[in-house]
Parts: C-alpha cells; sequence; structure tokens
C-alpha cells in the first residue's frame, strides 16, 4: 500500500507546491507579456501530462499489485492505442510549439520605430553608449581601446564624435520607447539579461548581437550578467532605470560625449597608466589569482 | 534478410530459429567490421574538422597560404604506400608469401617517406616564414597534417605487428586477416589525405 | 492473442558454429588487473567511475553549503567555487555516468545478454580501461597544478576558459582538455567492441528483435558517443591550440584586463556548436541506456511482457538519430542567428514524442501486470516519475521563445538535474540492484535497501523540484552568491538553506548503499538460479556469478525476452533459451 500512497503524495504534492509556493516570477516590466502566457500554456499542458502519468501509475501500483498465482495479462501491443497516444500527444506538443513560435517571431523582428543604444561588457561591469544627435553609434574596434577610448570607438569615424558614453553601469530609459540593444562585449562572452524585462542575450566578442523590447514600467531594474564570464560573474551588476521621456531626456544631456571625454583624458594625460582599466571596479583580482 | 524487415519483426511470433550466420549483421569478419566502425568514427572526425575549417574561412582574416611542392611528391609516395599495400592483400588472397612481404615492405617504406616529406613540408612552411599561428590557415594546416600524420604513425604500429607475424610464420588465414585491415586502413588515409590535400590547395 | 501454439513450431537445426577461442588468464594479475574478461573489466569501470561520481558528489556538498549558507564558509572562495561546478559537472556526466553505463553496465551485460562468451576485441576492451583510469586520474591531478583546476564550467567555452580571468587558465584548462581526450579515445577502444559484439557476436536465435532493450538501449547510445565525442575532440584540440600555440580558431581579438591580446578573427560561437553537436547526444548517451535498462526492471518486476516492444526499438533509434539535429536548442541566447531557433525548437519538439511513447509504453506495461514491489520496481517507478518531470521542464527549455527568460537560471539547473542526474542514477541504482545478485550471488539486504530508496527517491525530488521556482524568479545559474537585488524575496535564501540541508541528508544516506553493498557481499542471502525469474540470457549461465567464457555450452535463442505471463503457460515467465517443445503447459511437457 505504501508505494501507491506514496507516488500519489508526490504527484499531489507537486501541484500544491506549485500553487502555493512563493517563489514566482516578478511582475513584468516590458512588453514580453506574450512569453508569460507562453510559460503559463506550457505548464497547464505539461501539468496535465505529469500529473495523468504519475496517477495512473499509482494506480496501477494499487489495483495490479502482486497476487501470487496471478498472471499478467499478454498484449504485446495494441497499434490503435499507440496511434491514438501519438496523436494527442503530438497535438500537445504542437499546441505549444506553434504560440511559441509565433512569439518568437516577434522576439526576432525589430519594430522599425526601434531606438538603438549599446551594451558594452567587460569584466566585469557594464557600459553603455548612445548615439548622439546624429542619431548613429560611431563604428568601433578592439585595437582602439585604450586608457582615452575604452569603448574602441574609431577616432576617425565622424558618427562617434558625438556619442555619449555611460560607464558607471547605471542607464536610462525612457518608458513605452522600443529599444534595441546592441551587445558588444570586449573581453569575454557575458550576457545581459533583466529579469523584469524577460529577455537576455550574449554578448560574443568580435562581433555584436542584439534582442529588443519596450519598457512599460517606471522604475529600477537589476542588470545580471547569465553566462559564466569568469570569477567575477556573480556580481557582475548594472542598473536599468526606467524613466519618463523627460526625465530621461535630462538624464542623457548631462552624459558626456566621446569628444568631451578625449578632451577631458588629453588634458590630464600625465597621469596616465600602461593598463587601460587601472582602477578595480569590479571583485578585485586577487581572487582570480 | 533486409535491415528493414529485420527492424520490424514481431519477436514475439517468430519462433523458428535460424542459423547463426545469419545472425551477423555483416557477412565480414568482425576485425573488418570493428575496422570499419573505426573509420566511420575517424570520418567524423575528420569530416568536423573540415567543415570547422570551411566555417573559419568565412572570416575576414583568413589569409590563404601556398602549399611547399613537396606535398605533390608526397601525395605521390603515399598512393604507392597504399598500393603497396594492396598488393600485400591481392597476394595474400593468392596465398603468395613472397607477395606479401614486398607489398608490406614497399608500404611500410613508402608510409615513412610520406612522414619524413610531410616534416619537410613543415620545414620548408617554417623557413618561408609561415610560423605566424595568428593566421588560421597555418594554424589549420599544422593541425590537420599532424593530425593524418597521427593517424598514419598508429597505423604503423599495425604494420608493425603485421609484419612481425610475417616473421613469425603464422597461418595464412591470420595473415591475410591484418593484410587486408592494413590495406583498408590505408586506402582510408589515401582518400582523407587526398581531401585534404585538395582542399588546402583550393584554399 | 497471437501466441503461436508451440506444435506449430520448425525444429531448430543443431548448432554448427565451432567456439571462439578465449583468451586465458594465467596469473591473478591478468585475472583481475590486467584481465581482458568483459565482466572484470565491468567491475573496474563501475568501481571507478562511481569513486569518483563521489569526488563529484563531495563537490556539489561544497557547492551546496556556499549557496544555502553564504556567509558561513569562508573557506569556499569564487573561484573555489567556479572549480568546483566545472568539475562537479564533467565528473557526473561523462567519467561517471558515461563511463557506468557504457563502460560499467555495458560491459558486464552486452556478452550475457546477447549469449556470447565475451567481447569481440578483449585486448582492445582491457586497454579501454587503463586509458579511461588514466583519464580520471588527469582529472584529479588537475585540482593541484599551480592556478587549480579549470572554472570556465563544464561547457569550457572560450575565449574565458583559457584566459587569466578564470581560475585554472593556466594549467587546469589544458589537464582537462587532454584528460578529455583521453577519455574519448579510451572510449572509442570500448565502444568499438561494445558495436561490434553486438552486430556480430550474437548467438543462434538472437535476431535484432530478440535484444532485450537495455542492449538496444547500450548499442545505441554507444553509437551516438562514437559519433558525437569526435566533435568534442575537435573543439578540445583546436583550444589546446589557441591556449598553447596561440593560434586564434575560437578567438577573437580581445582586449584582457586591459591588455591587447594577440588573438583575431576567431569565432567563440564556433566551439559552442562543435560543444553542443557533443553536449545535446551527450545527454541521450545516458538516458538511452537508462531507457533500456529500465525497460527491463518494469516487466521482469511488473511479470509482464514489455508493452509495444517494436515502438520502443524504434524510438530509441529515432530519438537517437534526432538528437544530432537540436543542438542549437542550447545557444537560443548566444548570439547565434535568431532565425536558427525555429528550426532547433521544431526539432527539439518533435523528440518529445518519441520519448513520450517510451513513457506511456512504461506504464502501460505496469498496466494489467502483475507488479512486485522489489527494490528494482521501486526505483523504475521513482525514475518514471523524476524522468517525466525533468522531461517536462525540457518542453519549456526547448521551446525557444520560453527559454529565453529561464536560459542560464536555476531552472536550467534543476531540469538537467532531475532529468539526466537523478532519473539515470535512480535507474544505476535499480540495476545495481537487480543485478547483484548475478554479479556476486548474493541479494542485496532489503531493509537497507528500502531505506535507501526512500530516502533518495523523496530526498532527491525534494532537491531539485524546488530549484525550478528559483529559476522562474531569476535566480542565476553558476552565482557564487545572489547578493542584493530589489526583487528576490529574502525567503529565496531559506529556500536555498533547506535545499542544502536535504542535499546533504541525502548525500550522507548513500552510506548505507555502501554499507548494504559491502556486507551483502559476505552475509546477502544466497540468491541462486534467477531469483528475479527473468528471461533473458544473462540469467541462463550454468554458473551464478558466470565464469569466464560465460557460458557452458552457447545458448540458443527461441524467443524474445519477455515472454512473461505467456497464456497455457505454467510459469509465468519462458526464458529465451527455452524451446517451444520444453514449455511445461500444465500437461506436463510437450
Ligand atoms: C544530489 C546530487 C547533486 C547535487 C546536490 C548537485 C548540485 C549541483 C549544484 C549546486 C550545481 C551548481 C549550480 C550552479 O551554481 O550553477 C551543480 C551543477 C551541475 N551538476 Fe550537479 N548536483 C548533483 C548531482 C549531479 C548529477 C548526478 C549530475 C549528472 C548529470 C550533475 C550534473 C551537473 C552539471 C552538468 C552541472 C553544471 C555545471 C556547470 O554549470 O558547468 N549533478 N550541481
Ligand atoms: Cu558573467
Ligand atoms: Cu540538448
Amino acid at each position: 500500500m505504501l508505494v501507491p500512497i506514496m507516488l500519489l503524495l508526490v504527484g499531489l504534492g507537486t501541484v500544491v507546491f506549485h500553487f502555493v509556493s512563493p517563489w514566482w516570477w516578478t511582475p513584468i516590466a516590458s512588453n514580453w507579456g506574450y512569453i508569460d502566457d507562453t510559460i503559463i500554456l506550457t505548464f497547464w499542458v505539461t501539468g496535465v501530462v505529469f500529473v495523468g502519468v504519475v496517477l495512473f501509475i499509482a494506480w496501477c501500483t494499487y489495483r495490479y499489485r502482486y497476487q501470487k498465482g496471478k498472471k499478467a495479462d499478454y498484449e504485446p501491443e495494441n497499434a490503435k492505442l499507440e496511434w491514438w497516444l501519438t496523436i494527442l500527444t503530438t497535438i500537445g506538443v504542437a499546441a505549444m510549439l506553434a504560440p511559441g513560435l509565433w512569439v518568437w517571431n516577434d522576439f526576432v523582428t525589430v519594430p522599425e520605430d526601434a531606438a538603438e543604444f549599446e551594451v558594452v561588457a567587460k569584466q566585469w561591469e557594464w557600459t553603455y553608449r548612445f548615439p548622439g544627435k546624429d542619431g548613429k553609434l560611431g563604428t568601433t574596434d578592439a585595437k582602439y581601446i585604450n586608457d582615452d577610448n575604452p569603448f574602441g570607438i574609431n577616432p576617425k569615424d565622424k558618427n562617434g564624435r558625438d556619442d555619449i558614453l555611460i560607464d558607471d553601469g547605471e542607464v536610462h530609459l525612457p518608458i513605452n520607447q522600443p529599444v534595441k540593444v546592441l551587445l558588444r562585449s570586449i573581453d569575454v562572452l557575458h550576457d545581459f539579461g533583466i529579469v523584469q524585462f524577460r529577455a537576455k542575450m550574449d554578448m560574443v566578442p568580435g562581433t555584436v548581437t542584439s534582442f529588443w523590447f519596450t519598457p512599460t514600467r517606471i522604475g529600477e531594474f537589476d542588470v545580471l550578467c547569465f553566462e559564466l564570464c569568469g570569477v567575477g560573474h556573480y556580481a557582475m551588476r548594472g542598473m536599468v532605470v526606467v524613466d519618463s521621456v523627460s526625465d530621461f531626456q535630462a538624464w542623457l544631456d548631462e552624459q558626456p560625449t566621446f569628444a568631451q571625454s578625449l578632451a577631458e583624458a588629453e588634458s590630464d594625460s600625465d597621469k596616465s597608466s600602461n593598463r587601460v582599466f587601472s582602477e578595480a571596479s569590479s571583485p578585485d583580482r586577487e581572487i582570480a589569482r | 534478410m533486409g535491415i528493414f524487415q529485420q527492424l520490424t519483426e514481431k519477436p514475439w511470433l517468430t519462433v523458428e530459429g535460424k542459423e547463426p550466420a545469419e545472425q551477423r549483421a555483416f557477412s565480414l569478419e568482425s576485425p573488418h567490421v570493428g575496422l570499419r566502425v573505426f573509420l566511420a568514427v575517424a570520418t567524423v572526425l575528420f569530416t568536423l574538422f573540415l567543415v570547422v575549417y570551411v566555417e573559419r574561412m568565412t572570416f575576414p582574416d583568413w589569409r590563404p597560404l601556398s602549399e611547399p611542392w613537396v606535398l605533390w611528391l608526397n601525395t605521390l609516395v603515399l598512393v604507392i604506400s597504399s598500393a603497396g599495400f594492396h598488393w600485400a592483400w591481392v597476394n595474400a588472397d593468392r596465398g603468395d608469401l613472397d607477395g606479401i612481404k614486398t607489398g608490406l615492405l614497399a608500404g611500410g617504406m613508402a608510409s615513412f617517406a610520406f612522414l619524413a616529406g610531410q616534416l619537410w613540408a613543415w620545414r620548408l612552411l617554417v623557413d618561408l616564414g609561415y610560423y605566424d599561428m595568428a593566421n588560421p590557415a597555418i594554424g589549420f594546416f599544422y593541425l590537420l597534417t599532424g593530425l593524418h600524420g597521427l593517424h598514419l604513425l598508429g597505423g604503423l604500429v599495425a604494420w608493425f605487428r603485421t609484419s612481425a607475424k610475417v616473421k613469425a610464420e603464422v597461418g595464412l588465414a591470420q595473415l591475410r586477416l591484418s593484410v587486408g585491415l592494413c590495406a583498408v586502413y590505408w586506402h582510408f588515409l589515401l582518400v582523407v589525405w587526398l581531401v585534404l590535400f585538395g582542399l588546402l590547395l583550393l584554399t | 492473442m497471437a501466441y503461436v501454439a508451440p506444435a506449430e513450431v520448425e525444429q531448430i537445426p543443431p548448432a554448427e558454429v565451432e567456439d571462439v577461442e578465449l583468451y586465458h588468464a594465467k596469473s591473478w594479475v591478468t585475472k583481475y588487473v590486467f584481465s581482458q574478461d568483459a565482466k572484470v573489466i565491468a567491475i573496474q569501470y563501475s568501481a571507478t567511475a562511481i569513486a569518483i561520481g563521489l569526488v563529484g558528489l563531495v563537490l556539489s556538498w561544497l557547492m551546496r553549503l556556499q549557496l544555502g549558507f553564504p556567509e558561513l564558509f569562508d573557506f569556499i572562495e569564487p573561484s573555489d567555487y567556479y572549480q568546483f561546478i566545472t568539475v562537479h559537472g564533467m565528473i557526473m556526466v561523462i567519467y561517471l555516468l558515461t563511463a557506468l553505463f557504457l563502460g560499467g553496465f555495458g560491459n558486464y551485460l552486452i556478452p550475457l545478454m546477447v549469449g556470447a562468451r565475451d567481447m569481440v576485441f578483449p585486448y582492445v576492451n582491457m586497454v579501454s580501461y587503463w586509458v579511461y583510469l588514466g583519464a580520471v586520474i588527469l582529472l584529479i591531478v588537475s585540482f593541484f597544478v599551480p592556478g587549480g583546476a579549470t572554472g570556465a564550467g563544464w561547457t569550457l567555452y572560450p575565449p574565458q576558459a583559457i584566459l587569466s580571468g578564470t581560475p585554472g587558465s593556466e594549467g587546469g584548462i589544458i589537464l582537462m582538455l587532454v584528460s578529455l581526450a583521453l577519455f574519448i579515445i579510451g572510449f572509442t577502444m570500448g565502444g568499438l567492441n561494445y558495436v561490434v559484439t553486438v552486430l556480430q557476436a550474437r548467438t543462434r536465435g538472437m535476431t535484432l528483435m530478440r535484444l532485450p532493450l537495455t542492449i538496444w538501449g547500450i548499442f545505441t547510445a554507444t553509437v551516438l558517443a562514437l559519433l558525437a565525442f569526435p566533435a568534442l575532440l575537435v573543439g578540445a584540440v583546436m583550444m589546446t591550440f589557441d591556449k598553447l600555440l596561440g593560434t586564434s580558431f575560437f578567438m577573437p581579438a580581445l582586449v584582457e584586463m586591459g591588455v591587447y591580446l594577440d588573438y583575431g578573427g576567431g569565432s567563440p560561437l564556433l566551439f559552442q556548436h562543435l560543444f553542443w553537436f557533443f553536449g545535446h547526444p551527450e545527454v541521450y548517451i545516458v538516458a538511452l541506456p537508462a531507457f533500456g535498462i529500465v525497460s527491463d526492471l518494469i516487466s521482469v518486476h511488473a511479470r509482464r511482457h514489455i508493452f509495444g516492444y517494436r515502438m520502443m526499438v524504434w524510438a530509441i533509434v529515432g530519438i537517437g538519430a534526432l538528437s544530432f539535429v537540436v543542438w542549437a536548442h542550447h545557444m537560443y541566447v548566444s548570439g547565434m542567428n535568431p532565425w536558427f531557433g525555429f528550426f532547433f525548437a521544431t526539432t527539439t519538439l518533435i523528440i518529445a514524442v518519441p520519448t513520450a511513447l517510451k513513457v506511456y509504453n512504461w506504464t502501460l506495461t505496469l498496466w494489467k501486470g502483475n507488479i512486485r514491489f522489489t527494490l528494482p520496481m521501486l526505483f523504475a517507478l521513482a525514475f518514471i516519475v523524476t524522468f517525466v518531470n525533468g522531461g517536462i521542464t525540457g518542453l519549456f527549455l526547448g521551446n525557444v521563445v520560453v527559454d529565453v527568460p529561464l536560459s542560464d537560471t536555476m531552472f536550467v539547473v534543476a531540469h538537467f538535474h532531475m532529468v539526466m542526474g537523478v532519473a539515470p542514477l535512480l535507474v544505476v541504482f535499480g540495476g545495481i540492484y537487480h543485478w547483484f545478485p548475478l554479479i556476486t550471488g548474493r541479494m542485496l539486504h532489503e531493509g537497507m535497501g528500502q531505506f535507501h530508496f526512500w530516502v533518495t527517491f523523496i530526498g532527491a525530488y525534494t532537491i531539485f523540484l524546488p530549484l525550478h521556482y528559483l529559476g522562474f524568479l531569476g535566480v542565476p545559474r553558476r552565482y557564487f552568491e545572489m547578493g542584493e537585488t530589489n526583487f528576490i524575496p529574502e525567503s529565496a535564501q531559506d529556500l536555498n538553506a533547506f535545499v542544502t540541508v536535504v542535499a546533504l541528508t541525502v548525500g550522507v544516506a548513500q552510506i548505507v548503499f555502501f554499507i548494504n553493498l559491502f556486507w551483502s557481499l559476505k552475509n546477502g542471502k544466497l540468491a541462486g538460479h534467477n531469483p528475479w525469474k527473468a528471461c533473458s540470457l544473462e540469467w541462463r549461465t550454468a554458473h551464478v556469478p558466470p565464469r569466464h567464457g560465460n557460458f557452458d555450452d552457447l545458448p540458443v535463442v527461441y524467443r524474445w525476452a519477455y515472454d512473461y505471463g505467456v497464456p497455457g503457460a505454467d510459469e509465468d515467465f519462458i526464458p529465451q533459451d527455452v524451446p517451444p517443445d520444453r514449455v511445461s503447459t500444465g500437461k506436463g511437457e510437450v
């Protein structure tokens, strides 16, 4: 009797845990509500199967427990039953896949009016770049990276001069404005992810990756790194602050442009060092040995 | 029976017995089957390298390199070596021990010559200044030729053991098996080399 | 019922094959150390795999301690933590489960179950084990080189794997790559044996469709491994070149810690494709043997033929084939071309169909059976529950857009532990309880076994079920500590502490299992021949445990391995080698 009861408890316990668990996703703050809906749908379809299977074996172990002298039923195959199960399963799978692909199509189709900004990752901090008045980001290359030009912007590219640079880890975005995030890393793989936006993407040195979303709620949202990038991975934090449009503009206007930061660097060039990032703003290098 | 038929049999119905030979999936001797399976694995390995090679070529830093001329010579030598083993195999089928010996000797020596030639090719490349590993074409050249050479070295172990068997005058049947295995392996390495060489030439 | 009555059956001509010549050990060393007997090699493989698995287990405790009580254990530094997860993951997936299922169970069961005296190439088989042992030793050694073992995660992604921001980027990573290469070489030697033995050395009457599903699972998994491991080898060799010779196969131009390195132009994604081209089939390399073994456990202990045998075989083969075209579902957010997502999500969800059919057929085997709650059966039931649970969460992660919020969170950790950690390990335990009587001639102790079972099953389920919900919350995987956020509640830490306590308990409870193993070796109830009344050939040897050469006379097979509950027969099982005219049917033997 123990076995059927325990199986029953495991099945039901799982369901109960699911419903009473205080650990669940945080309220969404972007346009990706469809992703949440797809998850809920998947929960229903798969949940029914899970509970069904567990209850069925619990019942089998009760109903067909060993009796001396009894013989099991002999029916090696039942094509009809197997066909039905195949068809039902296929329907269930399609019911999850179709909406999933449909939402994915949204996810990979960037709207025309999306504004672009760039996230640049390095071990283990986040920096950001907005296009300046010209609306265009300057081209970049790892070989331009140095003390005065940590973003590696091509100094000869006119488009880059007015780029706005933010290097303290906190970035502001205007509410309800679709944005395409361009992702770049200067050293290793990282992953720019914001839980409340339900979106994330790896950054791969050597290429630019991207994703898009629309922030829909004013507030502060933690940026976490979701790709193991060395000892400091767990402490690689940033912040996205979603503002009203006017607050955002005010904030942006205060940030330095590339030209300004170059000029500034020239004025105190005597303090130059041969390392690019002399100040350790992330978990200390000692840990890394 | 075709594999499809075998796999759709209803095992709870078929009760009639079969001759043992029929239970084998292949009529080849097991060592040959083993070798073929191994060759399949090696093929996957080389194919993956080639796929990665072609993929890596699409990146902008790829600079083609000019292959040293001695590779042509080496190719010829490898053909000779493969032919030597084939000769040995043919003679093993005929039961001609002298023929086996000649074939094995020619095949083995030509293989050593090939390896020496490959090393020479490396030397030539270095002399030409091609040791800048940052150029992926060069890295691949050393990697692929090295890997092929390693496989050939492994084959030479088998060659050595087969020659020892000739010395020890084991039975002809056993010899035919060993020689046959060597021959198949050398043919395989020849084909791999031709594909590699072709790819290196073309890019 | 489509049962052919014995009278209608053709007679089988007497055996005419000459017996193979066996290698005979001449000394203690060649008998027990450098042995060429697949059964001894199997024990060696198993013992080594379990020993290194225990190292992996201890590492998991250390990680759990850190996660459960982040402030408490000063001696665990972030770099240690990353080394622990890396080596733990690698050990569990490759050095424990792959080696145990294929090298351990495969070596023991293949010759016995197909009715062969030994593997086809015993010498190569022996070398295979020693190369594997070398790989294991290198892995351990990597902890003690300067800089320690690699902390790049079991995925070993470049560029970080070979750069200084990652622990063990000096020597550890090299040793890890070399160890993997050795493992692959050793495995290939063993794998050739398993494949060729199944293809060529089956005994008279053992057609493909009369093979027990255990053999189908192990065979298909071996084929997958032979074809998939080369991808890992290619990646490992090329990364070694990048590290040691300065090539740029995978290394793009980059600035590391302020220094512009000499690399340029390489592609990190290329490595990821190679890795997962191996990595996904690897999941099935672990799962397929488990599928096979559990099918046999269920059938034997439910006293019923496996339901839908043919579908089970086709599903194993189909899943194996499909597993080569789904790899990029591990890379949905890797920055690869997002349009790949459509293809890989579709293939991934298609695999769910044959997998689900297998689950149905297991449950339908129980249905109308005559189920004995023996220990192997209990573990098999627990396998179904955990496997279904873990399989279902795979549907979340495979459905590309759902994966976006969940990838690289604790949800993933929970998923793969459930599906390829807990579920296969339960089968390993079930298999050990099932075949221990064959291997040693004695039964394992029932009471200790029951205790071990319930703690392990309920415990492991309790560890990994809640972790999914941390994943929903957004807790990333591979985090040394969560630190402050403005969205993760305090209670998440309590949950972590709870999970740690359970994990330690379950871990410690394994001691009972080992006590049982050693105690029963001497004191277990004598098993006798065929204690479970099973049909397959491994139980039909003249001696228990089987001796070198397995059988006295090679058995001749007359039926499939699942003639349980055959109508008309006296007993509820008819072993594979019982000729139709020897089946007793109540009227005495025909
Ligand atoms: C009860 C036993 C186990 C416990 C408590 C355990 C615990 C853990 C923990 C805490 C992590 C690190 C999570 C993170 O921070 O990302 C981890 C990672 C991992 N575990 Fe286990 N584990 C166990 C058994 C297994 C088994 C049997 C497998 C075999 C499949 C396995 C495979 C892995 C893998 C592949 C990783 C990922 C390593 C990486 O991220 O690179 N574990 N485990
Ligand atoms: Cu990171
Ligand atoms: Cu996968």
